[in-house]
């Protein structure tokens, strides 16, 4: 039922653009209410097409889409009023304070008059911007810009939150404040979340369900845990201390799994089972007084799921895009 | 109505308030144009003797163009900070609110207006501190005004079009010194028919600025020209309806919201 819920279901959903590849092509995805949704790829993937068309700013050329009930075609200014976005690259005016920016969008989002002031406060409050509220936006750094972003895009209580890279460019302590608050958001007060990042640690940590977009399509999806065990077992690499003793530290690790590529001068073995074995693999090779340099666990990673489904890892899939595709 | 009427507040508030707070904004347009008027009235006092000049007074003669340039100036910086908007993203952003786009276009303008409107103030009290006599006294300051925010009206929408069109502040930008160009190829400086270059006579003919410096500039030395008077307000009705509809076409392609 129309706006009875704050999922997002997309059908088939496609864009082309003229004289272009088609920039989303023909994806299906749906995200439940309260949920957040990690939509992860290279820039040049689809990912800001899709949430362009998802957030009712342009018209797909196929498919359907809903969010929140609403056909994001037939039912554009019911989207608007359900959803809040705070699209790439903060659009701020350098001209206007945090505090003016705030008592604008609420102003044109049909706050009351009586309401606006306190509304205006809690959100600066809540992204951390009360002290600064009264500076003018050029003076802010970028992490302070995209809480403002952020702010913005709450002032009328949307159900649903549509974050496009929210985090690119951040300080990591920045980063893992808005982390903490989009958290928050959907946790307390049951917010959709629909975020777009090229950062594999962003999805793994905040999503409950990640996609990963390839050149307009879907290629997995699922929960960062699921798609991690989906491609494999983790993998040991030991680094023996003498040389010569390579061969020795191969037949011990070999008894733990099957051989894998390693490092020049390490060996390295994909786990057969992971529970527990690095404690064995250890206790293995002390036992045989085979000194060890360096031994390092490596668990799978978004980066190998991207690199499974794609045949290139996220970051070299970026720099390709960049090349051959149009803009975003 | 009284929604669209806030919105059209609220963006009207945003645009005065970010202009008034670029000194390079508001400067140049409140004194470049007094500038050239007071170089201009010394520099071509001799105009005056030629046979025909309608007024003895170079300063009440070019008091006028100061009105076209300074709502032009305006013009420049509303288009170039909607252009701004467009190139960064802001648009998008007012285009995620339920704000209409009659209230994003009336709202630029009034800002635009408002700025015109100071300007024209300080023109008139400028001239008339340096003695500009006007033949049609209080009523024609009072219609000169008018016809004055209506040409900054209309300069504004050409402002705003260019801006919707354009979508970067530097494309704006550039375009504006055609304007200029349009503005210099008027009747700025002597009446047509002193003009005895004849190609330049002609191009002044067919120039609508021409109309809308005639039109403030008969109130000033000649008196209540009808035909003077209709043709400028004539030209700015006309400049603000055009440039309107071609911006509002532009709007809807650059709001593409469903």
């Amino acid at each position: 039922m129309a706006g009875s819920d704050n999922s997002i279901e997309v059908e088939g959903l496609v864009r082309e653009f003229k004289k272009g590849p088609r920039a989303v092509d023909g994806i299906d995805l749906r995200v439940d209410p309260g949920e957040i949704y990690g939509f992860l790829g290279p820039n040049g993937a689809g990912k800001s097409t899709t949430v362009l068309m998802l957030t009712t700013l342009l018209p797909p050329t196929a498919g359907t889409a809903r969010v929140a009930g609403f056909d994001v075609v037939k039912e554009g200014p019911s989207v608007r009023r359900t959803i809040g976005a705070a699209l790439q690259e903060a659009a701020l005016d350098p001209m206007l304070t945090g505090r003016e920016h705030l008592r604008l969008q609420a102003a044109l989002q049909g706050i009351a008059r009586d309401e606006r002031k306190a509304r205006e406060q809690e959100l600066l409050d809540r992204v951390g911007l009360s002290e600064a509220a009264d500076r003018k936006v050029k003076g802010y750094s970028g992490g302070m810009k995209r809480r403002l972003d952020l702010a913005l895009a709450l002032v009328h209580r949307p159900r649903v939150l549509f974050l496009d890279e929210p985090t690119t460019g951040l300080d990591p302590q920045s980063r893992s404040a808005l982390w903490e608050e989009v958290g928050r958001l959907a946790r307390d007060e049951g917010v959709t979340v629909f975020l777009t990042t090229q950062y594999l640690e962003e999805a793994d940590v905040l999503a409950d369900r990640v996609g990963i977009i390839h050149r307009g399509r879907i290629v997995a999806e699922g929960t960062p845990a699921a798609l991690k065990a989906d491609v494999g077992r983790s993998t040991v690499e030991a680094i023996p201390a003498e040389e010569d003793e390579r061969s020795r530290v191969a037949e011990i690790l070999l008894r733990f799994g099957d051989p894998t590529q390693a490092s020049p001068k390490g060996v390295a073995v994909q786990l057969a089972n992971s529970n527990g074995s690095l404690a064995e693999v250890v206790r293995a090779l002390d036992e045989a007084k085979l000194p060890i340099a360096n031994i390092q666990l490596h668990a799978p990673t978004l980066d190998d799921v991207f690199l499974a489904k794609t045949g290139t890892s996220l970051e070299g899939a970026a720099e390709k895009e960049e090349h051959e595709s149009e803009p975003e | 109505m009284t929604l669209l009427l806030n919105q059209i507040g609220r963006i009207a508030w945003r645009s005065v308030i970010r202009t008034a707070r670029q000194p390079a904004a508001v400067i140049p347009p409140l004194t470049f144009p007094l500038m050239l008027m007071a170089v201009n009235s010394n520099g071509l006092r001799a105009a005056t003797h030629l046979p025909g000049f309608p007024t003895k007074s170079f300063l009440d003669f070019f008091l006028p163009f100061s009105f076209i340039q300074g709502a032009l100036f305006a013009a420049t910086t509303a288009g170039t900070d909607l252009a701004r908007d467009v190139d960064t993203g802001f648009l998008n952003r007012l285009a995620l609110t339920p704000m209409r786009g009659a209230a994003l276009l009336l709202g630029e303008l009034g800002g635009a207006v408002a700025l015109g409107a100071l300007q024209a103030f300080v023109y008139l009290g400028v001239g008339l501190a340096f003695g500009v006599h006007f033949v049609t006294g209080i009523g024609g300051m009072a219609t000169l005004l008018l016809l004055a925010i209506l040409i900054a009206l209309g300069w504004a929408a050409v402002g705003v079009l260019l801006a919707l069109r354009a979508g970067t502040g530097e494309k704006v930008q550039s375009q504006f010194p055609l304007l200029f160009f349009l503005v210099f190829i008027s009747s700025m400086n002597l009446p047509r028919n002193l003009i005895e270059v004849s190609w330049f006579r002609d191009l002044a003919t067919i120039n609508p600025v021409s109309y809308l410096i005639e039109g403030l500039r008969t109130l000033i030395i000649e008196g209540w020209n009808a035909q003077a008077l209709a043709l400028g307000f004539g030209v700015a009705i006309l400049m603000i309806l055009g440039a309107l509809g071609g911006a509002s076409i532009a709007l809807n392609s650059r709001m593409e919201r469903t």
